[in-house]
């Protein structure tokens, strides 16, 4: 077996008094696709942001494991998460640079590729064929997203001016232009209708496929996780109290417990063994 | 719908009976209590109340007129609104329109009717569309307000000045000192801002540009104080300089050219200065907007988050933003110490900031092409009434309430995309 891409030792998250994650530890490997699930405010959203940089992790070690080097997430500046260990992002409520067009949102993502090949600006304002052949690379990068997620004919559209799940398939294709290592996935299936989430689904197996990278997914959409996931986390209260096969996790007990609340009985509403089972309602 | 009719009527009505009184309390001081002399050289009020009915009466009707036909008028326009319509056309062929302002700019000085004025308020106008264009990067493109852009512009005058009094240097040596000294203090106000953002950001850039002024007050044995630094060298033309009688050994330019001298050559030569540095600031934003950090500067502005979480390293995408801004408001602070010959700390009050963003946020955040008419605008406009005295800031006030009415989101027509993946849809491309 490959030595794992993330390797999550005992991150803890305090926040004043309050402890947000206590002590979670956790792998995710290429060319898989880990999700992390558990009630609200379970902290699932906090370990990303403890990985991509915009929290300190109070304690704990996070290292990324890039064709053996290794990068320790919690010591590296908040834009160097992106640039040097490759770690992508989307957000719960999209955030798509709204006032620029689709094409633009992806060129955005590959600044720090096109700002050396611009020689900072310099090549680029006098128009050197180097700069003009990198900016042709990347206008076929994002080409090549666009046509997976069927947007190439709105490519000089508004972002803001596209249907929910457009957006929402967009912000992926924005982290993936980016070419990363790994992807964190903050409920990407949020508010999406059946159709949109199936086309969603096989989306991210054709990224963890094709492209062989880590995908890192939170999700409430039970679907979604139980169809696609290699591998399940459960967070409950800031600790990991499952881990495992998506069919382990699914009958364990504790997280049945911790779904359903401190009940002797174990036996489940019907509506929540479907909904647990990924129902196809 | 003989109901809804007469509904409308007194509606209308309604709303004309309280636009007229707000305007019968504001005549009252305004133009009904006129201070005179009444002998002595004392100072008496003379009311003048039939001005002030006549007022309230002008608003009364104007306002039943406007909120009784809104229907019609809104019917008749149709579904786009009329500056659409009007700019279309404008927006379609902004290239060739553009080339004709450009080459209706350098004819200016040979037209007939180019007199003195008519050069020097051109002059005056294209500073500020330099400036507005230079700010546009800053707040436009990459959406930090900055209260104090003139403080840049002080900087660039400044050095200028300084150099060419105590080192001698030629124009065309200073300028880019002054706009590389800009630049650093763009850089210097930049780092510890950047934390800041929206409104915060506004205060300190605001208090940033006092502490410029505030300085060259103070620092006497530099700057003179409130003295100002006179006798600054004026340009040459390429190393002619512009006098009737230049000093034994040197050649004028109207004797080189064999022209006679007119004290036209010089301003006329400015006004040409100004327009290079103008359309270079033009060329250069318009072509950083297309480059990566172009880009990232309007991806900061809409969302700093996002950007961080793309590997943008914000810190630096900011800093370049102030400091590109600023070197541009450096040169024009140059060019005004060389046109001028003389500087003090009264020319760069706060107001002119305000004014600059005013061209900026009028023309409508970002556009080129608004900067320009909102400098017409703004500049142009309340030179050519002067004579209107006292009136022209009062029409400068109402014109800006127009605008902000009929247009707020300002004179722009719309964000051109930095580049495009189906061509240009004005040349018939693929799309």
């Amino acid at each position: 077996m490959t030595a794992p891409l993330l390797n999550v030792e005992h991150l803890t998250m305090r926040f004043g008094g309050l402890v947000a994650i206590d002590s979670v530890s956790f792998e995710a490997r290429a060319g898989e696709i880990t999700a992390i699930i558990g009630p609200n405010g379970a902290g699932k959203t906090t370990v990303f942001n403890c990985l991509t940089g915009f929290y300190k992790p109070t304690e704990g070690r996070l290292t990324v494991d890039r064709g053996g080097e290794n990068y320790l997430l919690e010591r590296m500046m908040g834009h160097d998460i992106g640039q040097k260990a490759k770690v992508a992002r989307t957000f719960q409520n999209i955030r798509l640079f709204d006032k620029m067009t689709v094409l633009e949102n992806l060129m955005v993502a590959q600044h720090n590729k096109l700002m050396q090949a611009s020689g900072w600006s310099i090549k680029g304002l006098l128009g050197l064929d180097s700069f003009k052949q990198a900016e042709k690379e990347a206008v076929d990068l994002a080409r090549y997203w666009l046509e997976r997620i069927d947007l190439v004919d709105q490519a000089d559209d508004d972002a803001d001016s596209l249907p929910y799940g457009d957006q929402r398939r967009l912000e992926i294709a924005r982290a993936m232009c980016t070419e990363p290592t790994l992807l964190c996935l903050d409920e990407p299936a949020a508010g999406l209708n059946p159709a949109e989430s199936a086309a969603l689904n096989e989306l991210l197996l054709y990224i963890r496929d094709k492209h062989n990278i880590g995908i890192l997914l939170i999700e409430h959409d039970m679907s979604v996780v139980m169809k696609i996931s290699d591998h399940v986390i459960v967070l409950d209260y800031g600790r990991k109290i499952a881990d495992g096969e998506p069919e382990a996790v699914r009958n364990d007990p504790n997280v049945i417990r911790a779904y359903l609340g401190e009940d002797e009985d174990s036996e489940l509403p019907p509506e929540i063994q479907a909904d647990l089972e990924g129902g196809d309602d | 719908m003989q109901n809804s009719s007469e509904n409308k009527l007194a509606f209308a009505l309604k709303s004309a009976v309280a636009a007229g009184l707000v305007a019968m309390v504001l005549a009252v001081p305004i133009i009904g209590l006129p201070a005179v002399d009444i002998g002595g050289g004392t100072l008496g009020l003379e009311p003048r109340w039939m001005h002030v009915g006549l007022a309230a009466i002008i608003v009364f009707v104007g306002r039943f007129l406007l909120v009784s036909t809104a229907d019609k008028r809104a019917a008749m326009s149709g579904d786009e609104p009329l500056f659409e319509r009007m700019v279309k056309p404008v927006a379609q062929y902004s290239k060739p329109i553009g080339l004709l302002v450009v080459i209706a700019a350098i004819a200016l000085p040979f037209m007939p009717f180019a007199n003195r004025y008519v050069v020097d308020v051109a002059t005056l106008t294209l500073i500020y569309i330099m400036l507005g264009w230079g700010l546009n990067i800053v707040v436009g493109l990459a959406g930090l307000l900055d209260l104090g852009y003139v403080a840049f512009y002080a900087v660039g005058a400044y050095s200028y000045a300084l150099l060419a009094i105590h080192f001698d240097f030629s124009f065309w040596i200073c300028l880019p000192m002054a706009g590389a000294f800009a630049a650093f203090f763009g850089v210097i106000l930049g780092f510890p801002v950047l934390r800041l953002r929206g409104d915060y950001l506004a205060i300190v850039t605001l208090g940033f540009g006092e502490m410029i002024r505030i300085v060259l007050i103070n620092w006497y044995d530099v700057t003179k104080g409130p003295d100002g630094l006179s006798s600054i060298p004026r340009p040459t033309f390429f190393g002619l300089p512009f006098k009737r009688r230049p000093p034994e050994g040197i050649e004028s330019f109207h004797q080189y050219f064999g022209l006679d001298y007119s004290s036209m050559h010089r301003l006329i030569f400015l006004y040409f200065l100004i327009l290079l540095l103008a359309l270079v600031t033009y060329w250069f934003s318009n072509r950083m907007r297309s480059l990566p950090v172009g880009r990232a500067w309007e991806a900061l502005r809409e969302d700093e988050i996002a950007c961080r979480s793309l590997g943008i390293n914000a810190t630096n995408t900011k800093l370049t933003a102030f400091a590109v801004g600023a070197m541009f408001g450096g040169f024009a602070g140059s060019f005004f110490a060389t046109r001028q010959g003389f500087i003090s700390p009264e020319s760069f009050v706060f107001i002119e900031s305000a004014v600059i963003l005013a061209i900026v946020v009028l023309g409508g955040m970002g556009s080129q092409f608004g900067v320009v008419i909102a400098s017409i605008f703004l500049i142009l406009l309340p030179e050519i009434f002067r004579e209107l005295e006292e009136y022209r800031m009062l029409a400068f006030g109402a014109g800006m309430v127009l605008i902000m009415v009929w247009r707020p989101q300002g004179l722009s027509i719309g964000r051109a995309p930095s580049i495009r993946l189906h061509g240009d849809p004005g040349k018939g491309g693929a799309s």
